[in-house]
């Protein structure tokens, strides 16, 4: 028997109300984070990652969204069970995240020592000049020049991949269990954002966080995560480990994904794949895969029952009906 | 920031200069003159009136004696009033109208961000829909109806308070204070569940709860300065129009205050204490305006002068 995972999500379901429809952005979603692991969710844009994230930390805005379904378990205790008070002493302290703006997500009208030291001052019980050491520490750590002298600016006097900076420093200030970080690097330049991905690796490799990483950018995780999780219309479609995924996706969904991402040996000016057709409308139940309309693979039997979720092999998982298929026959 | 100051403190004065030169000339194109009353007056009393108080003097003349006495912040005798100064009158008035205008838009500060936040805090509550239809009455009820309303129930229904007199600073001043307020009460409490809201759906309160505050330090240390802020601007242009309110809320309750005053100037053509009340109360508006956007960079990081 394996260590019991550090975070075990069992079939989720997060839906949003909304007027007469009822949104389904997470339906039934499973899904494990072991210890010292970096797990990358990827998925276009809509498929329900950044709501899967919301609902790990509490935080999915009620109403109109509300969990009707599954187990968030964290280190043996089930999150959706517990209290406010319980739920508030993990978020920032044993699990914390990393948004994907960080040019709104920290307050403007607060100092950067102000939104540094209350994390710490709150879990760790750190005295003001503690905390104030710390946070200074904690900035230094993911590169701030003159973290001294920067501590009581504005978030508004860094620039983006700054603000990323602080914002990774913030997060990580209570040594959590568990880092999620929601498209850390979507809204950075490419130069800073292989910078902050390099930041994130070496920080996770001398603290052993568990990372989820979530991006809709298959080339971002490639190079960070052990696993993949593929999310298509909130719901998980394929998980691999990296290498494996990339080598052999055993799922049409995944395949459309990898053959998007651009190729730098490429001809430059190639034409880039681009899967057909749009995400489907959440809120309406289709009677069998969701992918089917835009599947190039997809038969009759797609487009009247829902596929299942074919387990591979002990780190693998596929939901399609011809899953093992594709799986041995590339 | 300084040199902000006095820029905007320089600009005071040419704007100054046109709201006075205006009210002047709007003095002089209204018919009838502070000696005019019913029974018509013998000729050589209007001319030697005319000559006391150098109305034969060409306009210039006149106009520039105005200007002067506004620069010299010295606004003469009072026509009507005989041998009062003016500087006195507004000495005696400004007390009344400044704790009338302060303590109504203290009230509606106090009560509309109360009514503003809590309403954002609970929105689509019983509580929310009930503060929003008062604040929206608040906003179409008139002062000069709501003032006698409020006299009506509570002082000559009810007999809970003076109606209407002056007798120094104290329980008379609840009725005028509340007439006078209300409105301001609305469109505050309309500000602070609007700026709420938008505030309490934003990326950096969503963070403030990812780090596991509870939800007092999340309203009250992050929420709140940005929240409020339309609540500072509106400031401004409120003390304009508190103004504007305390005129007839001044006139309706009989107080000694600067709009009770400058009503019976300006029905007298009292000349001197139109313009000193003018001429007063514009550059109070213009410096107050010039604090609040002091105040505002103050609370918002970002606004540099
Ligand atoms: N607050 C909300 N109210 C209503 N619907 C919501 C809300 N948040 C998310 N949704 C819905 O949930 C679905 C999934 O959204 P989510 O943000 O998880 O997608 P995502 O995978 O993170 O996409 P992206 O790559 O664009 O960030 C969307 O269809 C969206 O309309
Ligand atoms: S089940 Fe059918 S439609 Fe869905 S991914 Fe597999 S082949 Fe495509
Ligand atoms: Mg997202």
């Amino acid at each position: 028997m394996a260590e019991a995972p550090l975070l075990s999500v069992e079939d989720l379901a997060t839906w949003f109300d909304e007027d007469e429809r009822v949104v389904r952005a997470v339906d039934g979603l499973s899904f494990e984070v072991r210890r010292g692991e970096t797990v990358g969710i990827v998925g276009e844009s809509g498929s329900g990652k950044s709501v899967t994230s919301l609902s790990v930390m509490g935080l999915v805005p009620r109403p109109p969204g509300r969990i009707v379904a599954g187990r968030v378990v964290f280190d043996g205790q089930d999150l959706l069970q517990l209290g406010d008070d319980a739920m508030r002493r993990i978020r920032g302290r044993r699990i914390a995240m990393v948004f994907q703006d960080p040019m709104t997500a920290l307050n403007p009208f607060l100092r950067i020592s102000t939104q540094m030291t209350e994390v710490t001052r709150l879990h760790l019980g750190h005295s003001r000049a503690d905390a104030r050491a710390h946070a200074i520490r904690m900035l230094e750590t993911v590169g701030i020049p003159d973290a001294e002298g920067r501590i009581d600016d504005y978030p508004h006097q860094f620039s983006g991949g700054m603000r990323q900076r602080v914002m990774i420093s913030m997060a990580l200030s209570c040594r959590p269990e568990l880092l999620i970080a929601d498209e850390p690097t979507t809204a950075l330049d490419v130069t800073i954002q292989a910078q902050i991905l390099e930041l994130v690796s070496q920080l996770k490799a001398d603290t052993g966080t568990s990372v989820v990483l979530i991006t809709h950018d298959l080339g971002v995780v490639a190079g960070m995560a052990d696993r993949i999780l593929v999310m298509y219309a909130g719901r998980l479609f394929e998980s691999a480990p990296t290498r494996e995924l990339f080598a052999r996706p055993a799922n049409p969904y995944t395949r459309g994904l990898l053959l998007s991402v651009p190729n730098p040996l490429q001809a430059k000016g190639a034409e880039l794949y681009q899967i057909p057709g749009l995400p489907p409308d959440l809120a309406e139940t289709t009677a069998g895969c969701a992918f089917a309309p835009r599947c190039e693979r997809a038969e009759a039997v797609c487009r009247s029952t829902p596929p299942p979720l074919v387990r591979l092999t002990a780190e693998r998982e596929s939901r399609c009906h011809f899953a093992s298929e594709l799986f041995q026959a590339p | 920031m300084l040199r902000f100051i006095l820029r905007r403190l320089f600009v005071t004065v040419p704007m100054v200069l046109v709201v006075v030169s205006l009210t002047w000339g709007l003095i002089r194109l209204a018919p009838g003159n502070f000696y005019t009353g019913e029974k018509p007056i013998p000729p050589a009393i209007e001319q030697n009136l005319r000559q006391r108080y150098g109305l034969d003097r060409p306009w210039y003349v006149q106009y520039g004696r105005m200007l002067g006495s506004v620069a010299a912040g010295d606004f003469g005798i009072s026509l009507h009033y005989i041998g009062q100064p003016v500087n006195g009158i507004l000495a005696s008035a400004l007390p009344v109208s400044a704790l009338l205008g302060a303590l109504s838009y203290l009230l509606a500060l106090v009560v509309g961000v109360a009514a503003g936040v809590l309403a954002a805090l609970r929105q689509n509550s019983r509580l929310d829909y009930a503060s929003m239809t008062a604040a929206m009455v608040g906003i179409s009820l008139p002062n000069f109806v709501l003032g006698p309303v409020l006299v009506l129930v509570f002082a000559l229904s009810w007999y809970w308070l003076p109606p209407a007199r002056w007798n120094g600073f104290g329980i008379n001043l609840i009725l005028p204070v509340v007439t006078l307020s209300a409105v301001y009460m609305a469109y505050v409490a309309r500000l602070a569940r609007s700026g709420m809201l938008e505030v309490l759906r934003s990326n950096y309160i969503r963070t403030a709860r990812a780090k596991g505050l509870p939800e007092r330090t999340v309203l009250l240390r992050h929420a709140v300065r940005g929240g409020l802020l339309p609540v500072v601007s509106f400031s401004g242009p409120a003390l304009a129009f508190l103004i504007t309110g305390a005129v007839v809320v001044e006139r309706i309750f009989a107080l000694p205050g600067l709009g009770n005053y400058f009503i019976n100037a300006n029905l007298n053509r009292d000349e001197p204490l139109i313009i000193g009340i003018v001429a007063f109360t514009s550059i109070a508006v213009l410096v107050f305006n010039l604090l609040v956007d002091v105040a505002y960079a103050f609370v918002d990081p970002r606004v540099r002068y």
